[in-house]
């Protein structure tokens, strides 16, 4: 009994010296960067609008992966593959009606049927993906289907790449998003812009559904007991495949949206790392929690764009900008330490409960 | 014709044989109460007629057809609603959508807006705790809320498991009477307690459960005075 306790005691020993050593690096390297003068407000600006416009894709992501664990407390780690399937779908679409001319005389339109496309194409592939890989496991240890998504996130990547092939494309320039707008002192690109807004814009409606909507509340009734929510007439595989078909939806979107920000790099296998990211910043967030979920991502991309910057220039370290993925998983890290509840969840255990 | 209706029934929990040839009826119109000790099985019977238990062998019945073809929420569909032990509301709600998960297969929305008014009527504290969220009702406002949330769906017949659990007197008193009231209405009741005197002075018919089976049954007013059940149940 002694002897545990005094172990405990080392163990929250080196996580607290841990901590101190992390607001140490943090506070040192962001003191030495600023008074070193090296970047001006606008590049600070433009740092931030940038991480913000990433930012937007990982929490767009980020939702599908923190409703589906609101309702089934599984990570559905081959979200990030829902996201390529609608991504990589509407690249073709877009190409064509780039060519067709559509895409100058109504950008706008055009781009909305993409996104439909899209989220269509993803929406199918996540409710394929309860009914054939999740759902003959519901009632299993939490780990099996752990291990089936990833099993299935190897699947859609290597069906897509036979649909597709291997090659990287290209997302079509888009004209009427060129171009940039001046915000304090700061050329901000407007696609940037247009990132962010939509996001919000499907932030506000996927949160009105939640909230408002009768399936909705049925979702939040099942995420907290599935045998009253039965009691109450509520059909919890509806319910699940609705939660299957937003986070899909969320996804295909974030796909195309994705495609206006960084047009290059679509591939089969685009979903890991944005997948990956979004992971983290719903677990940043707090999983299960919807607008953690949306914080999280918004302030992971802003973590990343300015850490290298801020921190680790200030701190000497060469080359900083190629070190955007080792901050964002050492955040997970630090998460998963620290505060594995993130910033608006609740306990993990109270949950389990 | 009896309404709701067992007939043998055993469940199982994994080897756990919890249900040991569990017969019994409820008629249209009664107030039927199945007493007994903690971990008799009685929370289990409920769970197998709502379906959220499958038994592995025995029939049920509701309303003259098998229960067992359906899934749970089709028999709150049929007219079943249950009021879950240790009450079950859902924290995170607030007391008013509570009630509108009650009315989840209804769509007179109408009408759902005037019932939900008449539960605030029934028991005043919900309408001044709508827009609370329920997990911060005291023990007793849930147990209102289980109940009225279970009315919503306009059941036949209205399962309910310990509605006195951890009450004070005066609450259980309110609880009971208006279980009595709802079933004037015409809703029939099958009412699970350990309270045993209380629920058999509401209950027309009832029977008592031990380690899984039925060991008595009859009206209530010779339950109540059987020396077994004064023994065990009524503290002698
Ligand atoms: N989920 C479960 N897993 C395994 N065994 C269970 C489970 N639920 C109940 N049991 C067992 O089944 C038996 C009957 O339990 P049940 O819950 O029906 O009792 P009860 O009569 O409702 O008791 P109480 O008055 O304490 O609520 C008990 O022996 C109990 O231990
Ligand atoms: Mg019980």
């Amino acid at each position: 009994m002694k002897a545990r306790l005094y172990r405990l005691n080392w163990v929250d020993v080196v996580l607290n010296a841990l901590r101190i050593v992390i607001i140490v690096a943090v506070i040192v390297g962001a003191f030495n960067t600023i008074t070193s003068g090296k970047y001006t407000t606008d590049q600070w600006i433009s740092l931030v609008m940038s991480g913000l416009a990433q930012g937007s894709i990982y929490a767009l992501i980020a939702l599908g992966y923190t409703l589906v664990y609101g309702i089934l407390l599984m990570i559905n780690f081959a979200h990030g593959e829902v996201f390529m399937s609608g991504a990589y779908t509407a690249y073709f679409l877009a190409i064509y009606t780039a060519k067709k001319g559509w895409l100058d005389s109504h950008p706008f339109l055009t781009i909305l049927s993409w996104m439909a496309l899209a989220a269509v194409v993803s929406m199918v592939v996540a409710v394929l993906l309860e009914r054939i890989a999740y759902r003959p496991l519901r009632g299993a240890p939490r780990l099996v289907p752990l291990i089936t998504a990833i099993g299935a996130s190897f699947f859609l990547q290597y069906t897509f790449k036979g649909f597709y092939g291997s090659a990287f494309r290209t997302y079509p320039e888009v004209p009427a998003l060129k171009g940039t707008i001046n915000i304090g002192g700061a050329e901000i690109p407007i696609v940037q812009i247009i990132v962010f807004i939509a996001a919000v814009v499907l932030m506000v409606g996927l949160y009105w559904v939640v909230e408002k909507s009768k399936r909705g509340k049925a979702m939040r009734a099942v995420s907290e007991n599935k045998e009253v929510a039965r009691l109450m007439g509520i059909d919890i595989d509806k319910v699940i495949v609705f939660t299957f078909v937003l986070g899909g939806a969320l996804a295909g979107a974030a796909g195309v949206i994705n495609g206006l920000y960084r047009p290059q790099g679509v591939n089969f296998f685009m979903g890991f790392f944005p997948g990956i990211k979004a992971f983290t910043a719903a677990v940043l967030g707090g999983i299960g929690n919807v607008p953690g979920a949306f914080l999280g991502g918004l302030l992971l991309g802003v973590i990343e764009s300015l850490g290298p910057n801020l921190v680790l220039d200030g701190l000497g370290i060469p080359a900083a900008n190629q070190l955007k993925d080792v901050i964002a998983f050492t955040m997970l890290v630090l998460v998963l330490i620290f505060r594995p509840q993130g910033i608006l969840g609740e306990r993990l255990a109270e949950k389990r409960a | 014709m009896a309404l709701l209706e067992l007939e043998n029934v055993h469940s199982y929990y994994g080897n756990i044989h919890a249900l040991k040839g569990v017969s019994m009826t409820v008629d249209e119109g009664e107030i039927v109460c199945l007493i007994g000790g903690n971990g008799a099985g009685k929370t289990t019977t409920l769970r197998t007629i709502t379906g959220l238990l499958r038994p592995r062998e025995g029939s049920v019945r509701f309303d003259g057809e098998d229960a067992l073809q359906y899934a749970t929420h089709e028999l709150v569909a049929k007219g079943l609603a249950m009021v879950p032990e240790g009450r079950g509301v859902f924290q995170k709600l607030t007391v008013e959508e509570n009630l509108e998960m009650g009315a989840y297969l209804r769509t007179d929305a109408k009408a759902i807006a005037e019932d939900i008014q008449r539960m605030y009527e029934l028991f005043p504290r919900l309408g001044e705790r709508r827009t609370q969220v329920a997990g911060t009702l005291s023990g007793g406002e849930q147990q209102m809320l289980a109940i009225s949330r279970a009315l919503m769906s306009r059941p036949r017949v209205l399962l309910m498991d310990e509605p006195s659990m951890g009450l004070a007197p005066v609450l259980v008193d309110l609880i009971f009477d208006t279980i009595q009231e709802i079933n004037k209405d015409g809703v029939t009741i099958l009412l699970v307690e350990q309270n045993a005197l209380i629920a058999l002075d509401i209950s027309h018919r009832g029977y008592v459960i031990e380690t899984g089976a039925i060991a008595l049954e009859g009206p209530a007013k010779e339950l109540r005075d059987d020396p077994r059940v004064k023994e065990a149940y009524l503290g002698g």
